[in-house]
């Protein structure tokens, strides 16, 4: 079946299955590789997107439910104030070891610096407690997530 | 043109100039230092382009662990450039000109430090001598500044890019007396430098082995016995054939040697996307002989042990003294059983590997960490010559020593020549699950005597471990100097084998992330029976500071004054003399352990509710890994993702087998450590004169049963058992 999903504010057309997950649209077809696969089944949080701004696993999600919205991808990130603001963090502080993870950690990150500037460690440990980092970088995570808030 | 190479005793020194104008530097061990270069070591290279630019090639795998960035700061460092001048290329494989190439065992570091300091030092001279010439002055005027050369007297200067073409052509120094730069002086080695791939992580561009991409690629996936070493009997590839979307789908033979390390039987699915290919296995059914395997479960080895723990070890590792009547004499005896889980690998990024096989040749780009290996075996398993086999070594999503076997190449490269067109294998999560090297699972069976002054004085362990093919299964061995091996007057360490068909591999500190949690929590039970301090009863195991016999090599034995020093620091930082004004139900536990040439002590703070649910409060790390942390900032990160994932795997992690396969599947049952159970780790290191030792993996040992000891100290409960049970736990 042929779709027309808009990511990062470009509109793209792609012609697969409908039960497609979104995850392997952007991968495969749209060679959007940012998104990671981890776990295909939730757990994870690498393949998260924002859908009309509301984080969300790309695996779980089928390309038939995307309709019109606007899906942004890591790819996108810089094009927002926050997103560019945590991607310079989290590179002065040097939070990635092996880096699979981080694009997601930054996905989740985002949703909630733009919903909670100033968060507290309770805020954060909610926010961020569905994306595995394998590494364990997760103090460093937090430290991020704190100097952005601070420093906005 | 190369210039006459220089040779010393221990290195082998080239220049060229490069086309262009610029020089090109390589650093080797000589031949004959065959040990030491199978030991992972150097082979640099640096080009210096008249733009100023240096260019050095990373030539070991990045798993995460940092290589990539702190290798190359320590020739920067003696080279004398700006760490902005200079751009890191990942080199492929090729061992014949970078020596061997691969990440594991925390080697990098102890082997590479000094040999890349000289080859740092050697370019700097050659650009002094450059600069002397060009001037016609002597080189002994000139110094260097980030990357170029100045004189003062006449007040000229040039950038090393302006002399490399004609530093190139300067007489090579000699690499034995080459002085280096006193390290108080470093100014890149030492200091915190972000990691040189971090750009690209965070904008998501492509990196890693899952994201290659080639022209006219399809993608596919590999369903293989879900009982280890079972064969294919039946499949109905001819209706996978028929589905919508799938370009091909085959039985594929396997070339099994009994080690598991080569093809396995299986069926190939694909299909131009991968969720095309995998989404077709729902409707794939296979006919397998499980073999043998298949009678082998968690439960049955469980029992077996424990039928084993009442006879005599089947061998001796260690017998000194006469541990059974000292046992018998003991004033106080004690006697506990420790066991824990297979453990699965799961780095983030599941297993892949893509490969496009044409006219008898086949290029690779795999996440690897250990291509050379993986060469050889996709060369046997297709049949064709090594050198028709090209590795590309990607970036890597996390390895912990899975990577470090590489039977997804041989998929790969296998499925790629039957397809004909380049082909992406990638596994689903349940696949690198099931079809996993795990941690060897193991069995201790300890018996102590301590004196009427509480002092150890006997000390007994019956290890039922595995064996595979006659010999022990892969790192399910024991060091028979295991501590407290040379520090107890009356002691036995004593060994039996149960025959395994699951395949076992090394495990990020492999062996030593099962014998710390063992060791260290029942001498902290000992310590409880004596009536002593925990960290004073180890202090007294210690004994003055002095070196262990056990190896031949200084660098690998144990120091007590090293260890003694690491845990008296962690006591302080931890306010661990303050514990016992802590809250009910909250506790700290301490641990030590040595391993990878490095000396870690923590001491682990934890709350647990009455329902037994774990709260992870602080933990506290002090170590020890010589004269010289190359990268700080990479070095935190490693010591705090090493705490974090040993604590992750004592809460949450461990596989069982049920009829011979991995019942778990996923991150629901194996679970990884999250944000919110992930304790601020505070890393302390204490600077030794000792050569700089690697921290990729020493820091994981003593978490556990640090935590575990807390966990006493917080209940009374003792976890001999991993992973933990909080039901237990409850009040
Ligand atoms: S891949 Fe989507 S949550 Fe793990
Ligand atoms: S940095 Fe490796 S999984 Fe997070």
């Amino acid at each position: 079946m042929a779709f027309t999903i808009r990511i990062n504010g470009a509109a793209h057309s792609v012609d697969v299955d409908g039960e497609m997950p979104l995850l392997w649209v952007l991968r495969d077809e749209l060679d959007l590789k940012g998104s990671k696969y981890g776990c295909g089944a939730g757990l994870c949080g690498a393949c998260t997107v924002h859908v009309n701004g509301a984080p969300t696993r790309s695996c779980l999600l089928p390309i038939s439910a995307v309709g019109d919205a606007q899906v942004t991808t890591i790819e996108g990130m810089s094009a927002q104030p926050v997103g560019r603001r945590l991607q310079e963090v989290w590179q002065a502080l040097d939070v990635p070891q092996c880096g699979y993870c981080q694009a997601g950690q930054i996905m989740a990150a985002a949703n909630l610096l733009t919903h909670t500037p100033r968060p507290t460690d309770a805020d954060i440990d909610n926010a961020m407690a569905g994306n595995v980092c394998r590494c364990a970088t997760y103090n460093r995570i937090r430290q991020a997530i704190k100097h952005v808030a601070e420093t906005e | 043109m190369m210039t006459a190479p220089q040779s010393s005793r221990r290195f082998f020194l080239q220049a060229a100039a490069m086309a262009g104008g610029g020089l090109m530097l390589r650093v080797s061990l000589p031949r004959h230092a065959e040990a030491a270069q199978q030991a992972g070591v150097l082979n640099a290279y640096i080009r210096i382009a008249p733009d100023n630019t240096v260019t050095i090639l990373s030539k070991n795998p990045e798993i995460g662990q940092g290589i990539k960035t702190s290798l190359p700061m320590v020739i920067a460092e003696e080279l004398d450039v700006d760490w902005s001048q200079v751009h890191i290329e990942q080199a492929p494989l090729d061992e014949v000109k970078f020596g061997r190439q691969f990440a594991g065992g925390s080697l990098s570091t102890p082997m590479n430090y000094e040999a890349l300091r000289k080859v740092g030092a050697a370019g700097r001279h050659m650009m002094l001598a450059a600069a002397g010439q060009a001037w016609n002055v002597s080189p002994a005027e000139c110094r260097t500044d980030r990357g170029t050369v100045n004189h003062a007297p006449s007040g000229r200067s040039l950038t090393y890019g302006a002399l490399a073409e004609r530093a190139a052509t300067v007489a090579l120094p000699d690499l034995d007396t080459l002085p280096l730069k006193d390290p108080k002086t470093f100014r890149i080695i030492g200091q915190p430098i972000p990691g040189v791939d971090n750009a690209k992580i965070v904008t998501g561009q492509k990196l890693f082995g899952i994201d290659t991409t080639l022209p006219g690629m399809l993608c596919a996936v590999y369903e293989k016995c879900p009982v280890f070493g079972g064969k294919l009997v039946s499949a109905n590839v001819d209706d996978i054939k028929a589905l919508p979307g799938i370009h091909d789908a085959f039985i594929v033979r396997g070339k099994s040697t009994g080690d598991m390390q080569s093809l396995q039987d299986g069926v190939a699915i694909v299909a131009k996307n991968w969720w095309t290919a995998n989404k077709a296995r729902e409707k794939l059914q296979v006919t397998w002989d499980d073999g043998p395997t298949a009678q082998q479960s968690s439960a049955g080895f469980a029992e077996q042990a424990h039928k084993l723990a009442h006879a005599a070890p089947a061998a001796w590792l260690r017998q000194n003294g006469d541990a059974a009547s000292a046992l018998q004499h003991a004033a106080k005896r004690v006697e506990a059983a420790y066991s824990y889980p297979f453990l699965p690998h799961m780095p983030l990024e599941p297993q892949n590997c893509t490969a496009h096989f044409q006219d008898g040749k086949v290029v690779l780009w795999a996440p690897t960490q250990n291509p050379a290996p993986g060469r050889r075996l996709v060369a046997t398993t297709l049949g064709i010559e090594e050198h028709d086999v090209t590795v590309n070594v990607t970036r890597i999503g996390g390895g912990f020593g899975r990577r470090l076997r590489n039977d997804y190449m041989a998929e790969a490269a296998w499925i790629a020549k039957q397809v004909g067109v380049p082909v992406k294998l990638l596994w689903t999560r349940q696949d690198d699950m099931r079809h996993d090297y795990y941690r060897p699972a193991g069995f201790h069976f300890f018996k102590a005597g301590l004196d009427g002054q509480g002092k150890l004085t006997a000390f007994s362990d019956h290890f039922v471990t595995f064996g595979r093919n006659g010999g022990l299964a892969d790192s399910a061995a024991m060091d028979s100097n295991e501590f407290p091996a040379q520090l107890v007057p009356h002691l036995q360490y004593g060994q039996s084998v149960m025959e395994l068909g699951i395949p076992t591999g090394p495990l990020r500190a492999p062996r030593s992330n099962a014998m710390g949690f063992v060791f260290q929590s029942f001498i902290d039970e000992l310590a409880h029976e004596a009536g002593q301090d925990p960290v004073a009863f180890r202090l007294s195991l210690l004994g003055e500071p002095h070196v262990l016999k056990g190896s031949a090599d200084p660098m690998r034995a144990f120091n007590t004054g090293r260890m003694r020093d690491v845990l008296t620091k962690v006591a302080e930082v931890s306010s661990w003399s303050n514990r016992r004004s802590l809250p009910a139900r909250t506790g700290k536990g301490v641990a030590f352990y040595f391993s990878h040439m490095g000396y870690f002590a923590e001491v682990v703070q934890t709350t647990v509710s009455p329902a037994g649910e774990i709260k992870l409060d602080k933990v506290w790390v002090v170590g020890d890994v010589g004269r010289q942390i190359v990268n700080p900032s990479g070095a935190v990160n490693q010591v705090q993702g090493a705490a974090l994932d040993g604590l992750g795997a004592a809460l949450g992690q461990g596989v069982t087998l049920d009829r011979g396969r991995v019942v778990q599947g996923n991150f629901d049952s194996v679970k990884p450590l999250r944000m919110n159970q992930a304790p601020p780790v505070e890393v302390h290191f204490l600077t030794t004169d000792h050569p700089p030792t690697g921290l990729g993996e020493p820091a994981l040992p003593p978490v556990i049963p640090a935590l575990c000891n807390a966990l006493f100290a917080a209940t009374g409960k003792r976890v001999r058992s991993l992973p933990i049970d909080t039901g237990m736990l409850r009040a």
